[in-house]
């Protein structure tokens, strides 16, 4: 289908493409191992985060709590905000976004051309000053809503219901499925989906590992796990760091024409992973993957070109995931 | 050839601020008893009293999360690299942030159930 009522009714749809260059090579006779990409990038704010922010919104108003005018506050500095931005205002509500100071300048002007206000808290403080920013503004404003991506069931559900009957019936052959673990909403709708559908699917979790610097002092006994997160789901979880994100990134766009955030270079790696030890023990694979966003939002990194070294260095201190 | 295991920043008040230290066992549960013999206290920073990894802390083989591989009974080769990190999801400032408010706002309205920590 290619005609809308909206920009609305285009979220999800996306394409599911072969990456035969990428796929492993499988010897004569063996079965074959093969690499899908889903291009989430194709969604209206050109990131999967658009999924689950029309289907929070939605779930908000079905519930009686966002009514028009309202006004919605997010932490984010990331996808989260652009998607729920857009659907703000296609929706008719007015949405705060609270983030660090150092945050790239893609993602501000995009917040604020879709017409986002944002609140910075001083980058200096750390994620202990940004918390007490964010505490500070709720409670300056106990009638503003907060959809709380990391545990609104609604975020899962917008996968359970879109992209795992997607996947499904673009791909009835797959055997394994690998996305990105942030608030877990993907891994864990999707996932779901695909357990009740498919006999022995494996479901595969790629966590990005930044920099020293992002997980700084953070204490052991302060840790956070989304509310969404069900280990249950997941068959196996990789921790990718940011030289492999970076290598698979450049290898997508260099042999096989996309080009990707990050996040997906960290997906693709885990895919990869799990597609050659499948040839290794000769069984047929279709693995099936989250290309989460593009990489415009990410050229100002300087990430894309230079050694892996430089680009690692650029990126060390970086939320790039 | 020994196990070579990642410290993050702040457990290495335990191992003189070592970044990477060696160690040797056949599973993770041996591996940190190991370590504990020479890093007094970095054992009960990761394993609770009731025996299993404290739940903010994630654990990785060879990038891969221990808890999908068997947790503290985890087999482990010479050579295998370890590393250990708190646990965060979703971009440090999105997750603390959204964490925190959750507690104060969204307890008995917002579909999210509030937890930080402890």
């Amino acid at each position: 289908m290619a005609r809308y009522d909206s920009l609305l009714d285009a979220c999800g749809g996306t394409p599911l493409v072969g990456l035969p260059r990428l796929s492993p090579t499988v010897p004569e006779g063996a079965p074959p191992v093969r690499l899908w990409a889903k291009l989430e990038d194709r969604n209206p704010t050109g990131s999967i985060k658009d999924r689950a922010a029309l289907f929070m919104v939605r779930a908000a108003e079905e519930a009686g709590r966002l009514r028009p005018g309202d006004t919605i506050l997010e932490p984010t500095s990331g996808n989260t905000g652009i998607s729920l931005a857009m659907v703000a205002k296609l929706r008719g509500y007015r949405l705060v976004c609270v983030m660090p100071e150092n945050v790239s300048t893609e993602r501000v002007q995009l917040l604020r051309m879709y017409g986002a206000e944002i609140i910075f808290s001083p980058a200096a403080g750390g994620s202990n000053q940004a918390v007490a920013t964010a505490k500070q503004i709720a409670a300056e404003h106990p009638d503003w809503v907060m959809l709380y991506q990391y545990g609104n069931e609604a975020n899962a559900r917008a996968h359970y219901e879109t992209t795992g009957p997607e996947l499904l019936h673009d791909l009835p052959t797959i055997t394994h499925f690998v996305a990105g673990l942030g608030t877990t909403g993907t891994l864990m709708g999707t996932g779901r989906y695909l357990r009740e559908k498919v006999e022995g699917i494996q479901v595969v979790a790629a966590e990005p590992r930044y920099g020293e610097l992002v997980y700084g002092l953070r204490n052991i006994d302060e840790g956070y796990v989304p509310e969404l997160y069900d280990a249950s789901v997941l068959s196996r979880r990789f921790s990718v760091g940011t030289r492999d994100a970076v290598l698979r990134t450049r290898q997508l766009v260099e042999v096989e024409g996309i080009f990707a955030g990050f996040s997906t270079g960290a997906i693709l790696h885990a895919a990869l992973a799990v597609a050659h030890e499948a040839v290794r023990e000769g069984r047929r694979a279709d693995v099936a993957f989250v290309v989460a966003d593009g990489g415009w939002k990410y050229l100002s990194t300087g990430a894309y070109g230079g050694t892996l070294a430089d680009a690692e260095e650029a990126l060390e201190g970086q939320l790039w995931a | 050839m020994a196990i070579e295991v990642r410290i993050p920043t702040i457990l290495r008040s335990y191992t003189g601020g070592a970044k990477v230290v060696e160690g040797t066992g056949d599973t993770l549960s041996d591996l940190l008893t190991d370590l504990d013999s020479r890093h007094g206290g970095l054992k009960a920073r990761l394993v609770t009293d009731a025996g299993s990894l404290h739940r903010f802390v994630n654990v990785y083989v060879n990038d891969e999360d221990v808890r999908f591989l068997g947790a503290l009974d985890a087999k482990l080769n010479d050579g295998d690299s370890v590393t250990i990190l708190p646990a965060v999801a979703g971009g440090a400032f999105g997750f603390a942030a959204a964490a925190a408010i959750a507690q104060q706002k969204v307890a008995s309205a917002a579909p999210g159930r509030a937890s930080t920590a402890r």
